[in-house]
């Protein structure tokens, strides 16, 4: 019963560790490659680690796998994050497909400060100004 | 031949493809930062190949090595996020 468990939960994951590659290789903009990378990429790993916890079937291992699952889940955003604000910064291409992009013009582009309103509003105090801290 | 060493050795393989296609995306990437994310999903499909060795050779030690390379992963990409941020695409 354990061995179903942990084959199906290693199937499950590596099944989505090998979607985020061909997400990661195929899709056509940094932006839309992220979320192939981060979201499926964590899935699978996550349910790769709960094989290895489902296998093991002792507490101490089963406690390393939650904490590492935990830590994932947690860096993963953070990362992904911090790739997708630099490179929006230094100005890598969107898809010419691109609908919407809601960050156009708000970033200055030599201090990298994120202004809420683009021009008309500038002196207005109502409306916060928001200072990246880069 | 029991049904958890096939499917480890299934897993393997997928897990070796994947990492094949992300090193195409590695190599090829136009930008500094196609290569960044790359090189993330790189280590993460590694900690899963980590753990799948893990069960194929029935030793819990290598959880070890996971969380370890999670968190050098981590701040791997952090760290290059802001060398992008500052320095500029090549």
């Amino acid at each position: 019963m354990n061995d179903i468990i942990t084959a199906l939960l290693m199937a499950f994951g590596a099944s989505f560790m090998l979607l985020a590659a061909v997400g990661v290789l195929r899709l056509p903009d940094l932006f839309i490659r992220m979320h192939a990378a981060t979201k499926s990429g964590t899935l699978g790993v996550s349910g790769m680690l709960l094989a290895l916890a489902v296998h093991f079937d002792d507490l101490g291992v089963a406690i390393r796998a939650g904490l590492a699952i935990v830590f994932l889940f947690l860096t993963a955003p953070v990362a992904a994050h911090f790739i997708g604000r630099a490179a929006y910064i230094v100005g890598v291409p969107l898809w010419e497909g691109t609908v919407v992009d809601e960050l156009r013009g708000r970033y200055d582009p030599d201090t990298a400060a994120l202004q809420s309103i683009p021009d008309a509003d500038d002196d207005d105090p109502n409306i916060p100004k928001y200072d990246s801290g880069i | 031949m029991n049904i958890l060493s096939v499917t480890v050795n299934l897993v393997i393989m997928m897990l070796g493809a994947a990492l094949v296609i992300s090193c195409i995306r590695l190599f090829r990437g136009p930008t500094l930062p196609d290569r960044v994310v790359a090189l993330d999903l790189i280590a993460t499909l590694v900690v899963g190949l980590i753990a799948a060795y893990a069960i194929a050779t029935n030793q819990s030690v290598f959880l070890i090595d996971a969380i370890v390379l999670t968190v050098i992963s981590f701040l791997g990409t952090v760290a290059f996020a802001y060398y992008v941020g500052k320095g500029g695409l090549p």
